[in-house]
């Protein structure tokens, strides 16, 4: 294989990470609060505003309802504004990002939700603000929740990133269209998904690794 | 210790009812009309079963229900009235214990009892010391870094105590705080709440289906049934005087008037024609409850009487028994007037022949 050839692995991996890691960023910036507020909204719950959480649910329902490759074009004009430009890697971080928010708050809702009740309550009943209800119990106790529910999504963002090649986005999944398929150079192909599935894996273990480490709910070891 | 001695706080109900909605509309009440007062500085038992409405009366005095008419005052404040800041201010007096401790399992023992604080504002470095004194208070230094999921129950709910009392506060609800351990913790637990009432002061109001806990530490006690108290006074009294049919089912598992199984499927409320025997329940309490008035009985009035059980009992160290006897019942009425006479409380439960 050509060192040219060794070179565009090498940047369209960066390009991968650096897409995905960016809009997992502001996945989760816009995504957590979101989520939490998805989880606390409903009628009588802690900060109990159904309408707007009705809105939001709908909001998050009909953007994950869109198919990413035709999200990644619906979107253009905004990701133009965004960004400055429509076309790119950097630009592609704008589709990735609209997809990945409603998709990390319904994870973070879903791990919000399984904090068991009782630990609200008890909460109230120490005189705590919903907002700190918030910070110091429902995130802590949901966060190994979170962390396999982020895995989750930093995988599916790295799927989603090979399709950004249709807005001249770059990294892996761009590069085994265009030479494995295009240019018919299936060893290209073959190594993108090699790559591909070592990246998956990795983001994987890491992110079981991490929740492992937060989860106090069951004791480590034996005998101890 | 470096706790100070705490004025604890009266609780008073006055025509407290709470309704809920029901999912299929209408209402349905949980707490209907009670009034009741809970003197500072007692320990005080709500017993009921399940669905009777204990459970809402205790969460209303620190505001997670609020009554739908009448009024809570907690150290003469309006629980029932108080919103926002002024309600948060009530509940970090009243301190609250959990049936399944509600322990945040991302967090030690010592980050555990630390959150009320932290959640109060209190500076890390007072937190750090009050941690520390209140860890040793429920004796578990040894456990300070451990995780919940590390503890055993008594362990958790010791966890739960010291965790109620950070906030110094006047009162100490408990809901069903023991209901969840074995008998033995139980026993532990129930020790330390006395501990504590004694040592701090603090009030103590809690909710059991059990009457062996008002027993064993509550001074005061007010049995609910169907969201109302059907009877409420000194353990004691109640205990030996039980009014309402209520109360005495919940007593009987309790003080050896419970009915061995070849008597009960005999007995009936009407006197058959043919000779038979009543059974009658005696009740010892006070200075008679040590006095041998069956043997007196026998030898006074000439009595064969039969024993079917019995127990005697310990209130706040005063004794008092309870037995189940059966004898003639033609001179039955003769039997209970000499006992009456002596002190005793006699009920009869019917005839068996």
């Amino acid at each position: 294989m050509s060192a040219n050839l060794i070179n565009l692995l090498i940047d369209a991996t960066w390009q991968t990470l650096y897409m995905v890691a960016v809009s997992a960023a502001l996945g989760t910036v816009f995504g957590l609060p979101l989520g939490v507020f998805l989880a606390t909204s409903q009628r009588g719950e802690l900060l109990s505003r159904p309408l707007i959480n009705k809105v939001l649910g709908l909001v998050v329902n009909a953007a994950r309802s869109v198919p990413f490759i035709i999200l990644v074009v619906a979107i253009i004009p905004f990701t133009r504004m965004v960004a400055g430009t429509s076309i790119g890697t950097t630009a592609a971080i704008v589709p990735l990002t609209i997809a990945a928010v409603p998709f990390i708050a319904r994870l973070i809702e879903n791990a919000i939700r399984e904090v068991d009740s009782g630990l609200i309550e008890a909460a109230r009943a120490m005189g705590a603000t919903p907002l700190q209800i918030i910070r110091k119990v429902l995130i802590p106790e949901a966060l190994p929740s979170i962390t396999l529910g982020l895995t989750l999504a930093v995988v599916s963002l790295i799927g989603y990133s090979a399709m950004v090649g249709a807005v001249g986005g770059e990294g892996l999944g761009d590069l085994g269209i265009r030479y494995g398929y295009q240019r018919f150079m299936p060893e290209v192909m073959a190594i993108v998904v090699v790559i591909l599935i070592v990246l998956v894996q990795l983001v994987q273990t890491i992110g079981e690794w991490f929740a492992a480490r937060v989860d106090k709910r069951a004791p480590k070891g034996r005998g101890q | 210790m470096s706790d100070r001695k705490i004025q604890g706080a009266s609780i008073v109900f006055q025509s407290v009812g709470k309704a809920f909605a029901k999912p299929g509309g209408g209402m349905v009440s949980a707490v209907d009309d009670v009034s009741l007062t809970v003197d500072a500085g007692a320990i005080t038992g709500i017993i009921g079963r399940s669905g009777a409405g204990k459970s809402t009366m205790l969460r209303m005095v620190n505001g997670l229900e609020r009554p739908t008419s009448g009024k809570i005052l907690v150290g003469g404040q309006d629980v029932g009235a108080a919103q926002g800041t002024a309600l948060r201010a009530i509940r970090r007096d009243v301190g609250m214990v959990f049936q399944h401790f509600n322990l945040l399992a991302s967090r030690t023992v010592a980050g555990n009892i630390a959150l009320p604080l932290e959640v109060a504002g209190v500076p890390g470095a007072r937190i750090k010391a009050r941690v520390a004194d209140l860890i040793h208070r429920v004796g578990l230094d040894a456990q300070a870094d451990r995780y919940p999921a590390e503890l055993s129950g008594g362990q958790k709910q010791r966890v739960g105590i010291a965790r109620a009392l950070a906030t110094e506060p006047k009162v100490l609800l408990s809901d069903e705080a023991t209901s969840a351990l074995d008998p033995e913790t139980t026993q532990t637990v129930l020790e330390l709440l006395k501990d504590i009432n004694r040592e701090l002061g603090l009030t103590i109001l809690l909710i059991t289906h059990e009457m062996a806990v008002v027993r064993d530490i509550a001074s005061h006690v007010a049995v609910i049934e169907g969201g109302r108290i059907v009877e409420a006074g000194k353990t004691y009294d109640v205990f030996t005087a039980p009014q309402h049919p209520t109360t005495r089912s919940f007593l009987s598992g309790l003080t050896g008037v419970t009915l061995p199984a070849f008597i009960k499927g005999k007995i009936s409320d009407t006197r058959p024609a043919r000779p038979c025997d009543e059974v009658i329940h005696v009740t010892f309490a006070g200075k008679h409850a040590t006095d041998p008035m069956l043997a007196l009985l026998t030898r006074d009035l000439g009595l064969q009487v039969n024993i079917l059980s019995g127990a005697i009992e310990e209130i706040g160290d005063q004794p008092f028994g309870n037995l189940l006897i059966s004898l003639d019942a033609d001179r039955a009425a003769e039997a209970r007037a000499y006992l009456e006479r002596h002190g005793l409380l006699t009920q009869g439960l019917g005839y068996v022949g």
